[in-house]
């Protein structure tokens, strides 16, 4: 109910920004209350995940360098100031912060409702935050074609079921790709969920605003992420 | 400077649309065509770039996500100060930070592309995307039918509520934003010496 709210006082906003500014969005001052109790469950759960990489070394070949891999077009410090000023965009004209993952949960709410539409809208998630064609659903859609005008004209348009560094490391079955990379896409996709945003919507857009969950989630996403990568590629 | 939490509006708007409005989705699309462009340059719809992040061998995603956070923070707060745009803060809640954190990391190590690169990834031809796109429909589903026991449990573990680091550090905002900017910048500087890519 809380998060439907926001949703609500955010399209309020928008005419009439500089009437409501911060009024709309109460920060409130943390509370320790929790903490004595949560470190101790945080540091199980710590304990339970570091098992996760032996679960998934299930693969071996060759060890690879992704250096010896195509390296990006342009320097990363002018696309990473390029990413910063669009946000000051999007927040001014859109007051949106850039984020991605929320589109495959409106996705995933529209094939609900196609098949079971009341169990769908039962569900705790669907009813926070309804399947909407949004400002959020357009933008990722869009991603996908600003990813291939730049690649048809920078020439690095490729054309390819799978990497090259992948094929070097795994080989070339298409199904062990496609397995991974839908179950890697599932788990990720939960976690963003459950960790409130993705790397645009927490990496990028939450780290810049200083927000605690962001820092907080960003670097779970690379401690989680560079155990299971290097548990993969190197062992 | 403003200090958001002293007056909250209530709002009397009626849930969203099915359909946003039209010169709403306009500028969503401009922008993300910015964005999707922006990310196939910066190479990171490539698998070997982000996976080459996660072996720390390459260096671009770190490169691009801090100068990012850099011309963003001291863009966005400049303006918030001036009370141009509102800030968009999601609730800390360490337990569900953390742990969907490691998911989404681990996810993302399997999968080589994270949401938004994955959508760069499709542009630039890259078909193995559509296998993640998939992944990353149905684990929202999965998501979402646990999301009432999730919301009961895990979300309640350390629920700060909405905070920013130098509310945390006991900082004021402007201060903590100009140091911040220079601590990363060095950063980056020695970032950029030890690891050319």
């Amino acid at each position: 109910m809380n998060r439907l709210r926001v949703v609500g006082r955010v399209t309020a906003c928008a005419p009439v920004l500089r009437t409501c500014r911060d009024g709309a969005h109460g920060v409130t001052r943390p509370t320790w209350r929790f903490m004595g109790r949560t470190q101790h469950q945080i540091a199980f759960l710590l304990g339970c995940l570091a098992f996760l990489p032996t679960h998934t070394a299930f693969a071996a070949g060759n060890a690879v360098n992704s250096l010896d891999y195509p390296g990006p077009a342009w320097s990363p410090y002018i696309v990473g100031a390029g990413i910063g000023v669009l946000s000051w965009l999007t927040f001014y004209f859109s007051d949106k912060p850039i984020g991605a993952s929320s589109f495959y949960a409106q996705v995933s709410g529209f094939i609900g409702k196609l098949f079971a539409r009341r169990h769908t809208e039962s569900l705790a998630y669907f009813k926070d935050k309804p399947p909407q064609v949004g400002w959020e659903f357009v933008f990722v859609l869009s991603t996908i074609v600003g990813g291939a005008i730049a690649a048809l004209t920078g020439g690095e348009f490729v054309n390819e079921w799978l990497p090259p560094m992948w094929i070097d490391r795994f080989g070339d079955s298409i199904a062990l790709r496609a397995g991974v990379a839908f179950g890697g896409g599932a788990l990720m996709a939960f976690g963003a969920r459950l960790a409130g945003g993705c790397t645009s919507g927490h990496g990028i857009s939450g780290t810049m605003q200083l927000n605690v969950a962001s820092w907080i989630s960003v670097i779970c996403f690379f401690i989680g992420g560079v155990a299971v990568a290097m548990t993969l590629f190197n062992l | 400077m403003i200090d958001p939490g002293k007056a909250v509006k209530q709002s009397t708007e009626k849930p969203a649309p099915p359909v946003a409005a039209a010169p709403k989705l306009l500028a969503g699309v401009i922008f993300g065509l910015a964005f999707g462009f922006l990310l196939q340059k910066g190479g990171v719809g490539k698998f070997n770039i982000l996976i080459g992040q996660l072996l720390l061998q390459d260096w671009t995603v770190a490169k691009i996500m801090l100068t990012a956070i850099i011309v963003g923070m001291i863009g966005v707060f400049t303006l918030h100060h001036f009370a141009k745009v509102n800030l968009h803060l999601k609730p800390t809640r360490i337990g569900s930070n953390i742990i969907g954190g490691l998911l989404f990391g681990a996810g993302f190590a399997l999968m080589g592309y994270c949401p938004g690169t994955a959508a760069a990834a499709l542009g630039q031809g890259s078909w193995d995307a559509l296998f993640g796109f998939a992944g990353l429909v149905v684990g929202s589903w999965i998501f979402a039918e646990f999301s009432a026991t999730l919301k009961k449990t895990v979300e309640k573990w350390g629920d700060l509520g909405k905070v920013l680091l130098p509310d945390l550090l006991h900082v004021p905002r402007g201060v903590f934003v100009v140091i911040f900017a220079v601590l990363l910048t060095v950063g980056l500087f020695v970032l950029e010496r030890a690891f050319p890519r």
